[in-house]
This record gives structure tokens, sequence and C-alpha cells, in this order.
């Protein structure tokens, strides 16, 4: 039984990868970038063999407890976890309790974190291997520190399915990992600093942590090692008792999941309440518009790339206070404009069949665009404006403002136009409707990163002139270049938005029935 | 697709039944303009279909099977949203939503987002979308797939008193019970070829049309063999 559910994960995983050979490609980067990180570490790993017992017990203790830590953790938030083995769909098979357990943990080292996570914990075995003792505790030590890994991850997994199952979870949960990921940056520099400034408060930290379920697993070896069996045996009666009661509550709430599979509802609510659709004005455009203003809020897909915005100038005041330079600032509202017009490039991919919709209206072309265009123009701008002229005052630089506010508005509007002719002719690969914004999009990674390339080059020819005009600006330092750059990125933005839109409209008429199968490839 | 012609009579109840695979869908997705058929026209009266494309769809609501739903709109959003989508006027389309919630049964979850529906509730919420313009032809893939008893009582009172009153409606289908009861005409379609088409008396000559249609198919397989299936 515990060989058929190894199996059945095998040929699942094989099976996916069948379906596309890009998908075949995707998982190759995948690997070979944990290939890479796993690599490092075991180097490391190796070459502590050598170091000082304090510094290698350190670091592996430190190591692992972020390890076990991480597996707990990232289930939760990434609601885009593996569930290809999902109790829930056992349910109608008589699988003994056992056997499933033992299948399941096993099924959980089969994939890339799995294997990267095993190969580094044997790694260990290799820096502890000045003896026989030390070698076998530390071996003792990664199996036990992998499957409390792996088991932890299922209780969080098992815990979390039905809220997990609940779409708002789902939503918020996507949204809220984009915030430390955006702020990543800073979050690593800050911690490193800490780190550096306290490095003397480490092997005490790694000492306090060898006694928690965290270190225990990882710290037997090094406790042996430096003659102390007495804590060894110890951090060993940890490790056992943290992963028999993890697997104890795992059999717990698979149990209870077996029988009762994850309810997801929702309570009923009355109409009345129209939304956007009472405000903006009743014609089609106009309710285009609504609709997509509707899903820049709902759609975690849409909100997830909107909740980067406000951050940005976080990130790059704090890039700049780390250096003392703020020159990076004057990017704010020109990738800030970039970012959001871009953003709809991929709009029918995103609709994925619901454009079906459209093409059955008969929704013309261009009323499809505009309303779209519209929709992101209605919060890019006062976004684009507030940066620009929150840059001149931060920086005291008002003199720029009119090039910053000519070459930002040029990308915006411009973009907007580009985009509208993008995803009138062409398809990327995105997430689903109702998928994480961090699950692997199924579909063309090659045309995905081809309409994108290309994309991103005419956009930077089309704002060329912009560009032109700051540069001269900036080498004559005469202002009147920057009003010239204010009136020709209000004025060409505008004239390339409204041809973007027609064209893109007109190519949505001609080609209509042809997007909606290519997006249905997707579904 | 194996060169179809089919010609549906205004006025008329509709059904095309097939086995799975036939090629319904993607008949009904050729004839309403929203998959371009390699050769061949599709008229709708008398708008060329694919020529006119704009045109013929005012004429035509259309309940595809298989597509996704705007669904982060409520379901009073969503179809308010289609009324719109077609240019109507905001408070007809207003007051048309509340009287097709209400019919449809969806009253009491009309602020529910869709994504939230049950997937008979999703099914009556596009076809509330499909509606909403008071089109002269409906046609509607599977429209009584996963529908509860009740609502696909309701859903057939309207189709019946909406083709009463001239309406032409095109139902595909694979509840063959369903489609006797419902339907004065009837379309077997197959390996996406037509086996048989015209009044359902004529197509089921007086056998049960599910009779008539399997033999007409083929592909019965005798109930031999699976023997230890008897023997518990």
């Amino acid at each position: 039984m515990v060989a058929h559910l190894l199996r059945l994960k095998l040929t699942l995983l094989r099976n996916g990868l069948r379906r596309s050979p890009w998908q075949l490609v995707g998982i190759a980067f995948a690997g070979l970038y944990a290939l890479g990180v796993v690599a490092t570490l075991v180097v490391v790993l190796v070459l502590l063999r050598r170091a000082e017992p304090e510094l290698v017990q350190t670091a592996v203790v430190l190591g692992g407890a972020a390890a076990i830590l991480g597996w707990g953790i990232i289930p939760v938030v990434a609601s885009a976890t593996d569930m290809t083995l999902d109790p829930a769909r056992f349910t109608t098979f008589a699988i003994p309790m056992k056997q499933m357990l033992a299948g399941l943990a096993l099924g959980g080292l089969i994939g890339i974190p799995g294997l990267a996570t095993t190969l580094v914990a044997l790694a260990t075995v290799v820096s502890w291997s000045r003896g026989v003792l030390p070698a076998v505790a530390a071996l003792v030590g990664a199996v036990l520190g992998v499957l409390t890994c792996i088991v932890l991850s299922k209780v969080v997994t098992t815990a979390t399915a039905s809220l997990a199952a609940s779409r708002r979870f789902k939503d918020v949960s996507a949204i809220a990992f984009m915030v430390p990921l955006v702020l990543l940056g800073p979050i690593v520099a800050g911690v490193s600093r800490g780190i550096s400034a306290s490095a003397g408060f480490l092997p005490e930290f790694a000492q306090a942590m060898s006694w928690t379920p965290l270190g225990a697993p990882w710290a037997i070896a090094g406790d042996l090692e430096a003659g102390q069996p007495g804590a060894a045996a110890l951090k060993l009666l940890i490790s056992v008792a943290v992963l028999a009661g993890l697997t104890w509550c795992w059999k717990l709430l698979l149990e209870r999941a077996l029988v009762s599979p994850p309810y997801s509802g929702s309570g009923k609510r009355k109409g009345g309440k129209l939304g956007l659709f009472g405000l903006l004005p009743a014609v089609p455009a106009g309710a285009v518009m609504a609709r997509s203003l509707t899903y820049w809020i709902r759609d975690p897909r849409y909100s997830g790339s909107l909740i980067v915005v406000p951050l940005l100038p976080v990130v790059l005041v704090f890039q700049g206070s780390q250096t003392g330079d703020f020159s990076t600032l004057a990017l704010l509202a020109p990738l800030t404009a970039f970012i959001l017009a871009w953003s709809i490039s991929a709009d029918v991919s995103y609709d994925n069949t619901a454009f079906a919709l459209h093409l059955a209206s008969g929704v013309r072309g261009v009323h499809d665009r505009l309303g779209r265009a519209l929709a992101c123009l209605a919060f890019a701008l006062p976004v684009v404006l507030a940066f620009a002229i929150g840059h001149a005052a931060f920086a005291g630089e008002w003199a720029s403002l009119p090039a910053q506010l000519g070459l930002s508005l040029g990308i915006l509007l411009t973009g907007l136009g580009l985009s509208s002719v993008v995803s009138a002719r062409y398809t990327v690969a995105v997430p689903l409707p109702g998928d994480s914004p961090f699950k692997k999009p199924p579909g063309n990674v090659g045309q995905t990163l081809a309409v994108q390339f290309a994309g991103m080059g005419i956009l930077f020819v089309l704002v060329l002139p912009e560009a032109a005009l700051l540069i001269a600006q900036l080498v004559t330092g005469n202002s009147l270049f920057g009003w010239l750059n204010l009136a020709v990125g209000l004025l060409l933005g505008l004239a390339l938005l409204v041809t973007g839109v027609r064209l893109g409209g007109k190519w949505l008429d001609a080609r209509g029935p042809e997007l909606l199968a290519q997006v249905t490839v997707n579904r | 697709m194996d060169g179809i012609s089919l010609d549906v009579p205004a006025g008329s109840f509709f059904g095309i039944v097939g086995p799975n695979g036939a090629g319904k869908t993607t008949t009904l997705s050729m004839a309403t303009g929203l998959l371009r058929p390699d050769f061949g026209t599709a008229v709708v009266h008398g708008v060329d279909v694919w020529a006119r494309p704009l045109e013929a769809k005012r004429l035509m609501g259309i309940l595809p099977d298989g597509v996704r739903l705007f669904d982060r709109l409520t379901g009073e959003q969503l179809v308010t949203y289609a009324g719109l989508l077609r240019g109507m006027d905001k408070d007809v389309v207003a007051s048309r939503v509340g009287e097709l919630l209400t019919a449809l049964d969806l009253a009491q979850d009309a602020g529910t987002l869709v994504v939230d529906y049950s997937a008979g509730m999703t099914k009556k919420i596009a076809l509330a979308s499909a509606l909403i313009h008071a089109p002269r032809l409906l046609v509607l893939d599977e429209p009584f797939e996963a529908v509860d008893p009740v609502s696909a009582a309701n859903i057939r009172s309207i189709l019946d008193s909406y083709v009463a009153s001239g309406g032409t409606v095109i139902v595909s289908s694979h509840v063959m019970d369903l489609v006797q009861r419902m339907c004065d005409h009837v379309a077997v379609v197959s390996a996406g070829r037509l086996l048989a088409a015209g009044t359902v008396d004529e197509v089921r000559a007086g056998a049960s049309l599910e009779d008539r249609f399997v033999q007409l198919v083929g592909g019965r397989s005798h109930t031999e063999g699976l023997e230890w299936l008897r023997t518990f």
C-alpha cells in the first residue's frame, strides 16, 4: 500500500509533466535553481568538517531550525502547495491508517523541496564525520529532522485544509504573502545587519534553540562531539517525542479529515448593491471599466500587483538610506507607471474563458479596450502624479518635476495603449482564475517570455522622445526641456493611447474567436 | 466536425442530442460565433453570424458550456454586466435583473459572489445573463446540468412560454427523457456527423427517443461479462 501511494505520486508527477514540454522546462529550471542552492549548502557543510565544532553546531542547528520552521509556515501562506495527495481524495478508499500515514509522509519527500531538504540534511553527516559516533548521531538526527519537517507540514496543511479551502482565506493569504516578498531586500538586510552586530550572541541562541523541538534533532551529533552524551540523549528523546507527538496529531487530524471533507461555504447575501456598476456610466465601456476595477480589488491576481505599489517607495527609500544616495528615488514614478500600465497587457489571459461573455454579447473591441485602459488609468494616474510630486517634495527638486511628470505620464499612457494592443492579440501564461498568484501557470512559457520582452522593447522605443528630452535637460540644465517633456508626454502619450485602443479594438473584432480558442487551451 | 447541416425552424424548441464528445458544443460554438469554422456558414434570422457578427449576436442569447464566468462579481453584478455590455438602458437592466433572479430563485443569493455559488446556481446565473436582452434565439448548451428539479421545472416553464410567444430555443443535452418531453424538434449528432433530424415524433418513429438514440448511435454493450459483480 505504501508503495502504491508512492507510485501514485510519481505517476501524478510524470503525467503532469507530460501535458506540455514547456512544463518540463519549468520544472527543469526550478530543479536547476534548487540544485544550485542544494549544491552550495552541501559544499559548505562538507567544508565545515574542518571547522570548529562550536561553529558547525551553531550553523547546523540554526539552519535546521529554519528548515523545520519553513516547512511549517510556507504551506499556510502559499495556498498553492502540492495537494496531489490530498487526504480528502482518499476518503472513498479504505486504506489502513498506518499505511496511509507512511505513504503520505514518504510521498512528501518526493518533489523538489523534499529531495532538497533530504540532501542537505544528509550532508550534515559529512560535517560530523569526525568519528563513528557523531556521524551515526548526525545520520539519526538528519532522518529525525527531515521527518519532522514533513510531518509538521502535513499537520499544518491537514489542520488548515478546511480553512484553506475557503476562498476568502486563499485570497487574503495570497495577498499577504506578497508583502514580505517585496520587502525581502530590506528584511534580509535588516536581519543580516542585526546578526553581524550580535555575532557573539548566535552560539548562545543556537544553544537555546537546540533544546526546542526545532533545533533538537540537529544538535545531537554536536553534543556528542563536544563530549556531552547526556545532553545528546536528552535531545534525541526530545526529537523522537516531538516526532511521535506530531505524527499522533496528524493521525487524529487525518481521521477527522477523512470523514468530514472540507466545507467551503459562505453566507447568503441579498442583492441591491451594484457597487461600481451603479456609479459608472451605463454604457458598454463603462461596464467593462466597472468590471475591471472590481477585479482589481477582488481578484488576488490583480490586487497582488496592486499591493506592490505602496511598497515600492518603501523599498527605494530604504535602499537610499543604506547608501545615503536617494537618486534612485527618481525612478519611483516612471517605474510605477510602467508596472501599472503593463499589468493590463495580459488582461484577456486573466479573464480566461470568461472572455466568452464579451464575445457572445458582441461587445465592440474598442469599448472592451477602452474600459480596461480607463479602469487602470483611474487609479494609476493619481498614484503616479502623487509619486512624482512626492519625489519632488522629498528631494526638493521642483525644477525636475515637469520632466518627471512628462516621462511618467508618457510611460503610463503609452504603456496602456501598447497593453491594449498586446492583450488583444497575444495570450500569455498566467495563473488561472481562482488560483493563487504564485501558482506556476499552465501554458506556453516561451510565448509568454517573447511577448513580454518584445512588448517592453517596443514600449522603450515609443517613449524615446520623453527619455531624450529628459537627457537633454540633464545635460543642458535648461528647464525649457522639462516643460517640453511634460507637453510631449501628455500629448504623444494620449495620441498613442487612442491609437492603441483603436488598433487593439480592431484586432479584437477581427480575432475574438481565435483569442477565445487560445485562452481555452489553458483552462 | 464532419460537415453538419442543420435547419432550425423559427419558433421551435430544438434539441441536439449526442453521446459525450459527439461535437454538440463545437457545433453550437461555431453557430453562435464563438469558434470560427473552417468552412460553412451560420445564419440567424437572415443574418450571417460570421459576416455580420455584431448584428447576429444581438439576436442571440448564448449559454456556453464549460466556460468560466466573471465569478468575482456578485450574481446581480454579473447579470447587470451582461445587460450593460449589450448597450441596454440602465433602468431596464435593473428591473429585468430583479425579475430574472426571482424567477430563477436566486434572489436570496443576489449579493453573493458567483465564485461561491454551487454548480447549479452558476448554471442559472449564466442562463440569466443569456436572457437579459430578450433575444429572439436562445442557444443553451447543457442548461440543466447540476440544476435541481424545482429550478429545472422553473426554467422549463420559462422556456416554454418563451417559445409560445415566438422565440426559438436550441438546447443540447444527453438526457433523452428531458429532450423528448420538452422539445418539438430534435437532431441526433454522433462523431461529428448528423444522424437524424426532424420533429421529435419523426425521429423517434414510435419508439422512445432513448431507444431510438441508442439504435442510431450504436455502441450499446450487452451486459455479459462482469459476472463477478453479481456474485459478491
